[in-house]
């Protein structure tokens, strides 16, 4: 695909003997919102994990015309890449402003080390707070939240390094039906901004209603990729996945 | 507080309280026991901002303060030089050493780290055992000539008041890390380093910054211990004191502030000093085992915790 954001050709992850990925691609254009769907233990996270840099594996993956191999994952998500956890990983002897303050600082602008911010960034960050619904606890320690809070937390630390993709690896799992509306709203925004959103989920509901585009990832392969109703009506995905 | 006002602050009342005390205090002791309460204040304090900051818990303080020690000893014996140069070069020393400690040992993560540093400390001393030119296991002396500078009545008050601005100094560094853009990277790291990565965090870099400005202060302390002690033996330099001590005083202190340490050095420092002289040396480890006890059960996030119940942290603002 020419003019694409990320675009990652024959990715693969071994753990081990264990092929955790065996040579998936995926294309991502700019601004896109695109679900990714799979079994459990079918690769998903760890596409996020090679993406993100926070795992090495093979085949190669360009960002907005940069090679990414070389790149440790600080520089990437300067690049403008940012993930969510699956499972939340706050910076958990901070406030929730505090959590926020750190992608502001270090991804959105290259702030100088030997300085005190002088704070401008609290106002962002209490404004990405409030989008999210947590703008009431910004002052609590984030390891105080619920799980629910901390998966909003994740989302918002994602938002705050002002991505030009956003990866939510199961960003809505746990969430009551209300709240998966909010966070949906506030991907589906994502758009407005030029953001491209990789959405990793469970829920089809959810994937149906934002996905323009889903691929399928089955035990490290990706075996559909294209519109929903093509992919959900694919009879290997049906087998492979839906049927199961 | 700006930096420079507090560093200005802290300076003033090292210049003040070394100053006072020279012209009020006659008994040399009460200078020797300050010297090395202060002295655990800047090791206090220099372990803190790795091993506080950052969580990297390092065991071998002692081999960063040798390496301050004995570069002080190298310097008297190729040149006799003077104890400012002394200091420049074993703070050097120790912070390029932490610097190469900290690329060889920073992939390594929680009791491994901690276990290199201690083998590290094992490494240093065998060397220095070893090294006829600064008398191996036999010791040096270094011996300060002539009257003591600036109208000081004896090197000992001389000593006790660059300690004083050393350990002013040390505080100040440790503030302005704590407080800057920097700090807030570095707990970011301690709390969680893929997430701290994640989001746009040079972790390498950082935690490169913090072994190199850790050990330097460390080697700090150490270049002023050859004049202290006059005498120095690879044993007592490597004394496990140190080691235990630069970990105890922050951990009693609290450790996700600059104040921590430096309450733990003069409480703990403190006590070690008056059970030295009113019971014997022996007992000053059981008392830092004790109190650890007691303090990691009752008030685990030290004094400092304790008191700001809701648990502080780096507060860049
Ligand atoms: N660090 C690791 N070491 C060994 N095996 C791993 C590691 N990480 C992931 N795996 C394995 O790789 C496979 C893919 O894991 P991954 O987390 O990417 O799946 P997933 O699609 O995200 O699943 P889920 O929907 O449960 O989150 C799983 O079988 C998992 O056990
Ligand atoms: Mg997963």
């Amino acid at each position: 695909m020419s003019g694409a954001l990320l675009v990652a050709k024959g990715v693969t992850k071994r753990f081990g003997g264990f092929v955790a990925l065996g040579g998936v691609d995926l294309s991502v254009g700019a601004g896109e919102r695109v679900g990714l769907i799979g079994p459990n233990g079918s690769g998903k996270s760890t596409l996020v994990n090679c993406i993100a840099g926070t795992v090495r594996g093979g085949g190669s993956i360009e960002f907005d015309g940069h090679d990414l191999a070389p790149l440790p994952p600080h520089r990437r998500i300067r690049l403008g890449i940012a993930r969510s956890f699956q499972i939340p990983r706050p910076f958990a002897s901070m406030t929730v402003l505090d959590n926020l303050r750190i992608p502001l600082l270090y991804a959105a602008r290259a702030h100088p080390l030997l300085q005190r911010s002088r704070g401008r960034e609290t106002e962002e960050a209490l404004s990405i707070l409030r989008q999210v619904g947590l703008e009431a606890k910004a002052g609590r320690l984030s390891r105080e939240l619920t799980q629910v809070d901390m998966r909003k937390l994740e989302l918002a630390r994602a938002i705050a390094s002002h991505p030009k993709l956003l990866v939510a690896d199961e960003a809505l799992a746990g969430l009551s039906a209300s709240e998966v509306d909010e966070i949906l709203a506030i991907l589906l925004e994502m758009k407005g901004r030029g953001v491209a959103v990789i959405l990793i989920e469970h829920m089809m509901r959810a994937v149906l209603r934002f996905s323009e585009r889903i691929a399928v990832l089955v035990v490290g392969r990706k075996i559909a990729d294209g519109p929903a109703e093509t992919v959900l009506r694919d009879p290997a995905v049906e087998r492979a996945y839906l049927g199961q | 507080m700006k930096t420079s006002s507090f560093t200005a602050i802290a300076l003033c009342t090292a210049l003040l309280v070394a100053g006072t005390t020279s012209a009020l205090v006659t008994n040399d002791y009460f200078f020797s026991a300050s010297y090395t309460v202060l002295q655990f204040v800047v090791l206090a304090t220099a372990w803190n901002i790795l091993g506080g900051f950052t969580g990297y818990v390092n065991f071998g303080s002692a081999a960063f303060f040798a390496l301050g020690a004995y570069s002080s000893i190298v310097l008297d014996k190729l040149f006799e030089a003077p104890i400012t140069l002394s200091i420049l070069s074993g703070t050097a020393v120790a912070a390029l050493v932490g610097l190469g400690m900290g690329y060889l040992t920073l992939r390594l993560r929680g009791v491994f780290f901690a276990i290199a540093t201690l083998a590290f400390a094992e490494v240093l001393f065998t060397f220095v055992v070893n090294w006829d030119y600064v008398g191996g296991a036999r010791g040096a002396y270094v011996v300060l000539q002539g009257r003591p500078p600036l109208g000081f009545r004896s090197f000992v008050q001389f000593l006790f008041a660059i300690m004083a601005l050393m350990a002013a100094g040390a505080v100040a560094i440790a503030r302005f890390v704590q407080t800057s853009t920097l700090g807030l990277g570095l707990a970011a790291i301690r709390d969680d380093e893929v997430a701290a990565e994640c989001s746009g965090v040079p972790t390498l870099r950082l935690k490169l910054v913090s072994t190199t400005v850790s050990g330097g202060l460390m080697g700090m302390a150490g270049a002023t211990f050859p004049y202290f002690l006059s005498y120095v033996e690879p044993h007592g330099v490597f004394s496990l004191s140190y080691a235990v001590n630069s970990i105890a005083m922050p951990l009693i202190g609290g450790m996700y502030d600059w104040a921590g340490p430096v309450i733990g050095a003069l409480l703990l420092g403190g006590l070690q000093q008056v059970l030295q002289v009113n019971v014997s040396a022996d007992w000053n480890l059981f008392l830092v085992g004790a109190l650890l006890v007691v303090f990691v059960t009752i008030a685990p996030h030290g004094i400092m915790g304790w008191t700001f119940r809701r648990g502080r942290r780096a507060r860049p603002t």
